[in-house]
């Protein structure tokens, strides 16, 4: 198997947009499931709405677009029909955080043996850059004009809260570090969930002062801490900077899962 | 005064002019630009409205729910997956009798997944106890919104209201549209008077569970007001004429009816295209002409027979399905009731799902099939694709 045998390239032009982080998620997911050895046979992607579940489209196994929010519900269903299929959600932080709240927190709790790759590019891209539960308090939105006023959502937090057995936070930027912690999601039996934070320069970067491409994938850059880093600094009695985003492995355990298979 | 203006621009206009002090709306194309522009009226000032950015188009109507019962005049807008999933709490808000306005960019339902236009989504909400207003143009869309508040409002109503409107087809195009001023609309329009709310030193209890011996005549009521509905939302069109104008005094439009042979009935902007196709099969000597429907729910049943009395067919352009239904169209049953016993043959076309375009010569092919005694059918079909 390589990269060919995944992506569907007659459904080339995509959709998305000059510059978007979506593509390096698709392909660092892609990598990871093509490191596991499965195949396009055994292997499902399942989505709701929004630029992020755009991505099924293009690849060639199985796949479901769902409702937006939904995805995770109806992911249930299809590992519970059959085990044996690997299932694999996208998802965006709209999508998930926000009309899907409740289908994440409860699938998390059930620890049903997915895969979540959440796309976070902290906005609505799709309908034109509204603000989510994910736009950074002071970000400026379709809906927020002059700057987020409501606290965000830790989604990764939120996920290890709920019970998932795998959580991990990266950027479009860390393309090792984020297909690494895809394939440790894979083989985590349970619910996995890989935050991928992302550029969406079209309609978040270009109201909030990174207009171009690289100027956004900088940000993503420079906005993480280090896991490992943090907890350094907390040994060492540092002050730990509140305004950095902590990336890395959250949790990887073993609480009993749900749909996995014997 | 006349303004070049997006139509989803002139509806936030429109509902800037209404005052709610309540807007909550999820994004979702193409109703999203409403929205959009009425955070920005806020986020400046020139609302003193609460913005709510909710997390789902349920949790939107939800809010809209909870503060017209706590006695605010509210807004929200949405489209197709977004009104459907709002299913629940719109049978909710009419059940509760809520005066709650929203507007409905008209946008098909998945699966497949479309953005583009046709009716099926509010005409889904058929039965969610809602009324129901169809513009043709920005202007009738603009204009509707004032009419609709007034007629949800009246304390012989208190029904809520869809302002329907085709997705792109009036959202996303800029037409001359006459924005009234502030003045006009607040004497039409007058400040919300609640017949009842919520109020802790006056409690009341809403949506409570009723018994078998009650719950029937709770539907009897509902059904009444929305009868009543058809009355007052005349009587608002024949006032907004002296306010604004322009008159809506009728729930339908004749549009070439005298002497017609062959009517085509229809819903929307798409009333736009038919008079041009009207037009041109009457300069070919064709006896052809339209009636407009401006109101689903109330369905102007009387008024319908009248307008089609003498007609020898009438085709109804459906811009929805109803699988399994020998009709088809949702739209041709409605018509076809109207004018049961009266011999005149009614016709469903099924036409313009999913955004596919309906052109002049479409309209006249349809008002052929008509008079040929063929109809309740798919029309322009890609026989290819089947």
């Amino acid at each position: 198997m390589s990269f060919e045998d995944w992506f569907r390239e007659d459904r080339l032009p995509h959709i998305y947009c000059t510059g978007c982080g979506n593509g390096t998620v698709i392909n660092c997911t892609l990598e990871a499931v093509e490191q596991m050895g499965w195949t396009v046979d055994d292997t499902v992607f399942i989505s709701g709405i929004g630029c992020s579940s755009r991505a099924p489209g293009y690849i060639k196994t199985d796949s479901l677009h769902t409702t937006h929010g939904r995805a995770l519900a109806f992911a249930t269903g299809v590992k519970l029909a059959n085990p044996r299929l690997h299932v694999v959600v996208f998802t965006g932080d709209g999508d998930l955080a926000a009309i899907g709240g409740n289908h994440f927190i409860h699938a998390c709790r059930r620890n049903i043996d997915l895969t979540v790759v959440c796309m976070n590019n902290m906005i609505y891209g799709m309908t034109g850059g509204q603000g989510s539960p994910c736009t950074p308090v002071g970000a400026i939105s379709t809906t927020t004009p002059y700057g987020a006023a409501e606290p965000v959502f830790d989604l990764s937090e939120l996920a290890v809260t709920a019970g998932a057995n795998y959580v991990a936070r990266w950027t479009s930027y860390h393309v090792r570090e984020l297909t690494k912690a895809v394939q440790a999601g894979l083989e985590t039996p349970g619910f996995s969930f890989i935050e991928a934070l992302t550029q969406c320069p079209t309609a978040y970067g270009r109201r909030n002062k990174l207009r171009q491409v690289s100027d956004m994938v900088q940000y993503l850059r420079t906005s993480v801490i280090l896991v490992q880093k943090i907890q350094r600094m907390r040994e060492r009695g540092e002050p730990v900077p509140e305004d950095k985003i902590p990336v890395g492995e959250f949790v990887r355990r073993n609480r009993p899962a749900m749909g996995v298979q014997k | 005064m006349m303004e070049i203006m997006e139509g989803s621009h002139a509806v936030a206009e429109a509902v800037k002019r209404c005052r709610p002090e309540v807007v909550s709306a999820y994004p979702i194309t193409p109703q999203t630009h409403i929205v959009e522009r009425l955070a920005e009226f806020v986020a400046d000032g020139e609302m003193e409205s609460d913005y709510l950015t909710v997390d789902s188009e349920f949790s939107a109507l939800s809010a809209c729910v909870g503060a017209s019962a706590a006695g605010s005049r509210v807004y929200s807008s949405t489209s197709s997956q977004g009104l459907i999933l709002m299913a629940e709490v719109c049978f909710n808000a009419s059940g509760m009798r809520l005066p709650i306005v929203m507007s409905i960019a008209n946008r098909a339902l998945g699966a497949p997944l479309s953005i583009w236009n046709d009716q099926q989504d509010s005409i889904a909400m058929r039965d969610s106890g809602w009324f129901q207003l169809y513009a043709e143009d920005v202007q009738e869309l603009v204009d509707y919104h004032f009419l609709s508040y007034r007629v949800a409002e009246d304390h012989n109503i208190l029904l809520p209201g869809f302002v329907c409107f085709d997705g792109f087809i009036l959202s996303h195009t800029y037409e001359p549209v006459d924005i009234p001023d502030q003045e006009t609309v607040d004497a039409y329009l007058p400040v919300f008077d609640p017949y009842q709310k919520l109020d802790a030193n006056d409690p009341i209890s809403m949506g409570m569970y009723a018994t078998p011996d009650y719950y029937m005549e709770f539907r009897y009521e509902l059904d009444r007001a929305m009868e009543r509905a058809a009355g007052a939302i005349e009587d608002a069109g024949r006032a907004f004429g002296e306010h604004f104008g322009r008159e809506y005094g009728s729930l339908v439009e004749a549009y070439r009816m005298d002497d017609a042979d062959t009517a085509l009935v229809a819903m929307g902007s798409i009333c736009g295209t038919v008079k041009d196709a009207v037009d041109e099969m009457r300069d070919a000597g064709r006896k052809v002409g339209l009636l407009k429907l401006r109101s689903f729910r109330p369905f102007p049943q009387a008024e319908v027979a009248r307008a089609l009395d003498g007609v020898a067919a009438v085709a109804v352009l459906d811009k929805n399905i109803s699988p399994g239904m020998a009709m088809k169209g949702a739209v041709g049953l409605e018509v076809r009731d109207a004018l049961w016993k009266t011999g005149i043959d009614v016709y469903s076309y099924v036409i313009g799902l999913g955004g596919r375009d309906v052109r002049k010569k479409d309209i006249a092919a349809v008002a052929d099939l008509a008079e040929s005694g063929r109809g309740d059918m798919f029309y322009g079909l890609r026989e290819e694709l089947i």
